[in-house]
């Protein structure tokens, strides 16, 4: 003998993206906070230590910002024209930063006047950075020079001049003290090492380089530029690894998260897209309103930091963890007195002996289990159920009809369940996936209350809202096959193999879709 | 006798339980009337004990006998009534009758007659109930030809008549007509209803049944309602009282012993027990899974039994709870699935009850699971248009099972194909993906890719569609965190021809041809890029099947049409090889070999034709393989190969085939006779495959086996097969209870006897026979009967078995006697 079975309540797949673990990290960060700054924001970097402060570069001055104000807390605007690059020490307590007029200025956190100023590029410096030993700084000019300075004596050390074009992007290593690179227009990213006369290394990117990047490990380069972010194994003489191209515009920043698990790439086309270090898939996605130009993450993924070329700041700062307070509440009920046997652990040789377990029928699943119609489709009008899962009501909808008893627990009903059912067609009957159930109830609804149509207003106001949504739904319909008769005609271009594939593909969509217009 | 070696078409189960109510026997046996046969069943254990066969035709009553609750009446359509020791399963008496025999009635008040439905001689349609004396000849076979009419006019259904109480009055229903027929005061009243239907009800008579202590009669009918009538002694005063529940036709009711409860039940699959007539309390027992067919109780009112229109036999205990059911092949209303083979268990895969898929095991005969597929209630109403499942299909390896389910409706059918996947832990499928409306029409056919050696990585189901398209599905690896499974199903081709509709699919031995029919129109497709490589086409008429060649035959595609051809295309030359005019309805390839069966229907005959496809040539035709119309055909593997000595029935060396029929009689065929069949070999082997294995038998194997060796060597084995010839005389001795056994002094020549070698082969046989005879003499003894027909008796049974019979001879006969004789002085001496 069989047990009642349930009404089955259909689940349907969820439209769109994919959640994933990485959709939910990424989405959880507050409604961005904007900022407007003078101009456009070339460079955007945190500090190293807490509170964790960023200074954010853009027109000729240095704003400095605590992790939640709005306003800046300290400002840098000694410069006399256009500031670059303004990067912090690794212990947080230096600042430097290029300027238009080839001089670099660095500066104290706390004070306001630079402490050294490094004269010799000829161009505007437009990368600057410190190396790992805290006492030198490289930099790179639009005078194709990558420098490297002596903080104590504000001397240069070293210049190389190997590049044949603007050097425009540079980082220097975090494992070894010498060892810096940049990246230039003229398509290569050199690798230097203080210690030798000219560039180790030479890698070929194919396109201007606009920025370089390098894993904490130090084996793994990461360079942006055109559309296209490539990865290099520099341990392996620079080969390439991965070759990416996920943006429709020129990739301008580049930036790893804290864990160095994720990669993301900010471009001109407005998109920033992370992606896994492991896979190098996207795996997810933001975009803003204009391209971007800078990007930061500050550690432990606590903000994301974009400047925008029209000079807006945009500021996310990461949602509070909720605490698991449910579980908490669960353990609340404690046994005050002592139940024998409640932590009792079965040994190996106990016979376990496990109580049936009772079944809880829904409330509509009760009422169906006795056949009483009606009153099971009032249950599953009820607002709660209506209006949070309609895929209940439609199921139990679709039970009724199968049983033949739809039309009677339809009828016999007064003014306000009418309305009530009404309602709830007119606002779901376009849904796609309760269409065919819910086109059924109308059609009966329309037949069994077209006598007493015309007897109360707000019955009659339902009928034409179910009449206003069906005309919608249909122009609508009939909008996307002509966007779809559009998009067949370009695929009709494709190459002739593609072609059948793609086509057969699509035409499965269409004919689906135009199912759906015809109920 | 069949001459070795003819092929034999087999019964092997899902007969219909129909025939009668079923019956308790006192001991907790269960006797049910099952096609040709009668089956004892054990209550308590389900198990199917004894197949009763003897009958040739339906059986269609069974009766305990009143004074003799060890015998059992059947009656069957061949005009029969037999009366069987339904213990040992052997038929005591027929009594042959001459005309058909649709019901069967044992009341003890009668002493020495029973009561049958016999056809009026002369009418078409018309009964009557008769009185048949059972004489009380000597010899097995007697003829019952004393016949006196009872009841002129009525119902041909066992349901139409029931005996009063202490079979005082015998009452029969008719359309609207109630007739009551007292023995003692030979009183014939009539009542009937009014023919008017009122409220669209209609208020034939459907069943009827007599209370066991009061003058009160029960009647069902075919609008729902139950009638308590009483007072009809008199022909006007009668009254009758109303119970109604059933919302349609009442399909049987029973008494409980004492009379204070009726049950009733019909096709809501509701077993009602009423209380009191007065007071209308009610109990329910509610989802038996089928329509109730009949209602039976046993006789000390502990249990109570039901039996399905779907060949199922539920047993439930007094106070209303379900106790237990046994389920053989499950009659479906119909298989729309064909017959699968699981590739896991060997089972047969079918559709079961509404929404499930049963898996029957042919060997055991029992249904090992059913898997509920479409997993919502079901409805027994009439007129519902209620989902079913349609299609079914496995991978290679078992792990996947597709299925298809649709709705009834014609236009707009609800489909939806499901992917279950084999759970190791749990043992069973477990759902995987659920795809909704898969098509825009029908699904017509579906098949895996089968590939044993490659990984799941290949496995590819192709589904074909009324909708003018074919899909190819494949596995995907599900990245979303939330699901719990790591793959699912998705549609990765959709393929289509001249926007025909897409019938069958098939694919090639090695996965890498697909071939598509489209109408008329047989497609062949790489599986690999989806291209179309070439067409075969043999118009007119649309394909029916197609199916490629294996193994050496792999280069050839089958394919039946309507037209009524058989038609081989060669895949190397794309030509047709040759061609056949056959009406094809089944074609089925075996799995194991190249050949192929195809079972074609013509003029009301079935005929297989088995072939390979490189020759035109069938290797074997049976022409009237049956009588009904064959749908479905499978090769079932076999466990081992079997030694079938004949070149015509090697076909049959690695798999068996089976099919089924219109009216759901499962069949096979078989190159052993009868008697080879019914040994339980299986039985035998499981008890000695299920010893375990110890280091000691281990090693007593090797010494036994050595031992053996060394026997052979000695050239001793014809003093060993002596022993072992006569071993089932001394076993017999052994295994008889030590209290029934004569003293030893008298065993002991006998058993000094059946030790000796004698120089004629008979004699080992001779004194096993004796011995058989001896107990069967000791157990009978209580039985105040004719000596000599127990012994011819005894002697037919002999011939049953297919044992060699060797008569007795006068002097062996008296010895025999003499035994017996001393054996009674010996146990009143004590």
């Amino acid at each position: 003998m069989a047990a009642y079975k349930p009404v089955v309540v259909p689940a349907c797949p969820k439209l769109g993206e994919r959640i994933t673990q990485d959709t939910l990290y990424w989405r959880g960060y507050k409604t961005p906070v904007q900022i407007k700054e003078f101009g456009a924001i070339n460079k955007i970097d945190f500090s190293p230590v807490p509170p964790y402060n960023y200074a954010v570069t853009a027109s000729s001055r240095i704003h400095i910002y605590g992790r939640y104000s709005q306003e800046p807390i300290k400002t840098f605007s000694r410069f006399r024209d256009a500031a670059y690059c303004a990067t912090y020490r690794d212990d947080g307590r230096l600042l430097a930063a290029g300027s238009e007029d080839g001089s670099i200025c660095l500066f104290d956190v706390g004070g306001k006047a630079p402490l050294r100023q490094f004269e010799g590029h000829t161009k505007p410096v437009h990368v600057v950075g410190f190396l790992s030993d805290k006492y030198r700084i490289f930099s790179g000019g639009d005078d194709y020079c990558s420098n490297l300075w002596d903080i104590p004596s504000a001397t240069e050390i070293i210049s190389y001049s190997e590049h044949t074009d603007y050097v425009r992007c540079g980082c220097a290593s975090k494992v070894n003290a010498d060892v810096f690179i940049t990246g230039s227009y003229d398509h290569t990213v050199k690798l230097f090492d203080a210690r030798m006369k000219s560039s180790v290394m030479t890698i070929e990117h194919g396109h201007p380089v606009e920025s370089v990047l390098l894993f904490p490990s130090g084996g793994l380069l990461v360079s942006a530029g055109g559309r296209y972010v490539k990865v290099w194994d520099v341990l392996k003489g620079g080969q390439l690894l991965v070759s990416l191209k996920n943006h429709h515009k020129t990739v301008t920043c580049l930036c790893l998260n804290s864990s160095g698990q994720r990669l993301l790439s900010g471009s001109l086309d407005r998109h920033v897209k992370i992606y896994s270090t492991t896979s190098y898939k996207v795996v997810h996605s933001f975009n803003y309103a204009t391209s971007i130009l800078s990007l930061a993450l500050s550690p432990e993924d606590e903000t994301i930091v974009v400047g925008m070329t029209n000079g807006v700041l945009n500021v996310k700062h990461r949602k509070p963890e909720e605490k698991n307070e449910n579980s908490q509440k669960k353990r609340q009920p404690a046994y005050r007195t002592y139940v024998k046997g409640r932590t009792y652990m079965p040994k190996q040789e106990d016979f376990c002996v496990s109580k049936p377990v009772k079944r809880v029928l829904r409330k509509y699943d009760k009422l169906l289990r006795s056949f009483q119609s009606s009153k099971a489709l009032d249950a599953v009008l009820e607002p709660p159920i209506m209006l949070h899962t309609p895929e209940v009501t439609v199921a139990v909808m679709q039970e009724l009809h199968r049983r033949g008893t739809l039309r009677s627990a339809l009828a016999g009903r007064d003014e306000k369940q009418v309305n009530l059912l009404l309602t709830f067609v007119a606002r779901r009957v376009i849904e796609p996936r309760f269409t065919p159930m819910l086109v059924t109830v109308a059609d009966m609804i329309t037949d069994i209350y077209q006598p007493v149509v015309g007897q109360s207003a707000i019955v009659d106001k339902q009928f034409l809202k179910l009449q206003e949504a069906i005309g919608k739904e249909i122009d609508y319909q009939e909008e996307l096959l002509e966007v779809l008769g559009m998009m067949d005609t370009l695929f009709a271009t494709f190459t002739k193999k593609r072609d059948t594939c793609l086509e057969e593909n699509k035409s499965n969509g269409l004919t689906e879709i135009i199912e759906t217009n015809t109920n | 006798m069949v001459s070795p070696g003819a092929l034999r078409v087999v019964r092997c189960g899902g007969s219909a339980l129909r025939g009668a109510r079923a019956v308790f026997s006192a001991d907790s046996y269960l006797l049910c009337a099952s096609g040709d046969f009668v089956k004892v069943y054990c209550v308590s254990t389900e198990e199917t004990l004894r197949l009763m066969g003897g009958h040739a035709d339906l059986v269609t009553g069974i009766q305990l006998n009143p004074h003799n609750h060890m015998q059992l009446y059947s009656s069957s359509l061949d005009g029969t009534i037999k009366l069987w020791d339904f213990m040992d399963g052997i038929p005591i008496k027929t009594f042959t009758v001459g005309s058909k025999l649709l019901a069967l009635y044992a009341p003890a008040s009668a002493e020495d007659s029973v009561f049958a439905v016999i056809p009026k001689k002369g009418e078409r349609d018309t009964f009557q109930l008769v009185s048949v004396k059972l004489t009380k000849g000597a010899g097995q076979d007697l003829e019952a030809k004393e016949l006196s009419v009872v009841l002129d006019g009525v119902g041909a259904s066992v349901k139409h008549i029931a005996f009063g109480r202490e079979g005082a009055y015998v009452v029969s229903v008719k359309d609207v007509n109630l007739q009551v027929y007292f023995f003692k005061r030979k009183l014939l009243n009539r009542f009937s209803l009014s023919t008017v239907k009122t409220k669209g009800g209609d208020n034939h008579f459907s069943c009827v049944v007599c209370h066991p202590t009061e003058d009160c009669i029960a009647t069902g009918h075919a609008d729902g309602k139950i009638r308590l009538w009483r007072n009809f002694h008199h022909k006007k005063e009668y009254t009758y009282s109303t119970l109604h529940w059933h919302h349609d036709i009442v399909m049987d009711l029973a008494f409980s012993m004492e009379g204070t409860r009726l049950l009733s039940g019909g096709v809501e699959s509701v077993l009602v027990q009423w209380h009191n007539e007065s007071s209308c309390q009610k109990d329910f027992l509610p989802r038996l899974g089928s329509p109730i067919e009949y209602i039976s109780m046993s006789s000390d009112g502990a249990l109570c039994c039901t039996l399905h229109t779907d060949n199922r036999i539920t047993i439930i205990n007094s106070n209303l709870r379900f106790s237990r059911s046994i389920q053989g092949l499950i009659k479906s209303r119909d298989v729309k699935t064909g017959l699968v083979v699981d590739p896991r268990t060997k089972a047969l895969v079918l559709n079961g009850e509404p929404g499930h898929l049963q898996f029957y095991s042919l060997q055991s005969d029992q249904q090992l699971f059913s898997l509920d597929i479409v997993q919502r209630q079901y409805i027994h109403q009439a007129g519902l248009k209620q989902s079913d499942l349609v299609k079914v299909a496995f991978s290679a390896q078992g792990t996947w099972l597709a299925t298809v389910e649709e709705s009834e409706e014609v236009t707009d059918p609800e489909l939806q194909l499901k992917l279950w996947f084999y759970n190791e832990e749990a043992q069973s499928f477990k759902l995987n993906t659920r795809i909704n409306t898969p098509h825009d029409n029908h699904i017509t056919d579906m098949c895996f890719r089968d590939m044993d050696e490659l990984g799941d990585d290949s496995l590819i189901l192709v589904t074909t569609g009324r909708d003018c398209v074919f899909k190819v599905w494949v596995m995907v690896e599900d990245t979303d965190p939330e699901a719990q499974q790591s793959v699912s199903w998705s549609c990765d081709f959709v393929g289509s021809y001249r926007n025909y509709q897409a019938t069958n699919c098939c694919f090639s031995e090695d996965g890498s041809l697909l071939a598509v029919s489209f109408e008329e129109t047989v497609t062949v497709w790489d599986s690999l890029t989806w291209d179309l490589k070439c067409t075969f086409c043999h118009p007119p008429g649309n394909i029916r099947n197609i199916c490629f060649g294996r193994l050496t035959c792999s280069k050839y595609l089958i394919g039946a049409t309507d037209y009524g051809f058989l038609c081989c295309w060669n895949l190397l030359t794309c030509a047709l090889e040759w061609s056949a005019h056959l009406n094809i309805v089944v074609l089925q390839p075996d799995p194991l070999s190249e050949h192929i069966a195809a079972v074609s229907w013509l003029s009301k005959e079935s005929s297989l034709f088995v072939f390979k496809p490189n020759e035109p040539r069938p290797i074997y035709i049976q022409r009237n393989l049956c009588k009904e119309k064959i749908l479905l055909a499978a090769f079932v593997p076999r466990d081992e190969p079997e030694m079938i000595s004949s070149e015509k029935y090697r076909w049959l060396r690695k798999s068996q085939l089976f099919f089924l029929t219109d009216t759901q009689e499962l069949m096979t065929l078989s190159t052993k006779s009868l008697e080879e069949r019914l040994t339980p070999s299986s039985k035998q082997l499981a008890v000695e495959e299920s010893l375990p294995v110890t280091p000691f038998s281990l090693l007593l194997g090797k010494h036994r086996r050595q031992q053996a060796q060394e026997d052979v060597d000695l050239g001793k084995p014809v003093v060993h097969n002596k022993q072992e010839q006569a071993s089932p005389a001394v076993k017999e001795l052994l295994h008889t209870p030590a209290h029934v056994l004569p003293s030893a002094s008298f065993l002991c020549t006998i058993f000094i006897n059946s030790l000796l070698i004698s120089k004629e082969n008979k004699s080992a046989e001779e004194v096993a026979d004796e011995v058989e005879m001896e107990s069967e003499k000791a157990e009978d003894e209580s039985d105040e009967e004719d000596i000599t027909a127990m012994e011819q008796e005894d002697t037919s049974h002999m011939e049953l078995l297919g044992e060699m019979t060797c008569k007795l001879s006068k002097s062996q006969e008296k010895e025999l006697r003499k035994i017996r004789k001393t054996d009674y002085s010996w146990i009143s001496a004590f």
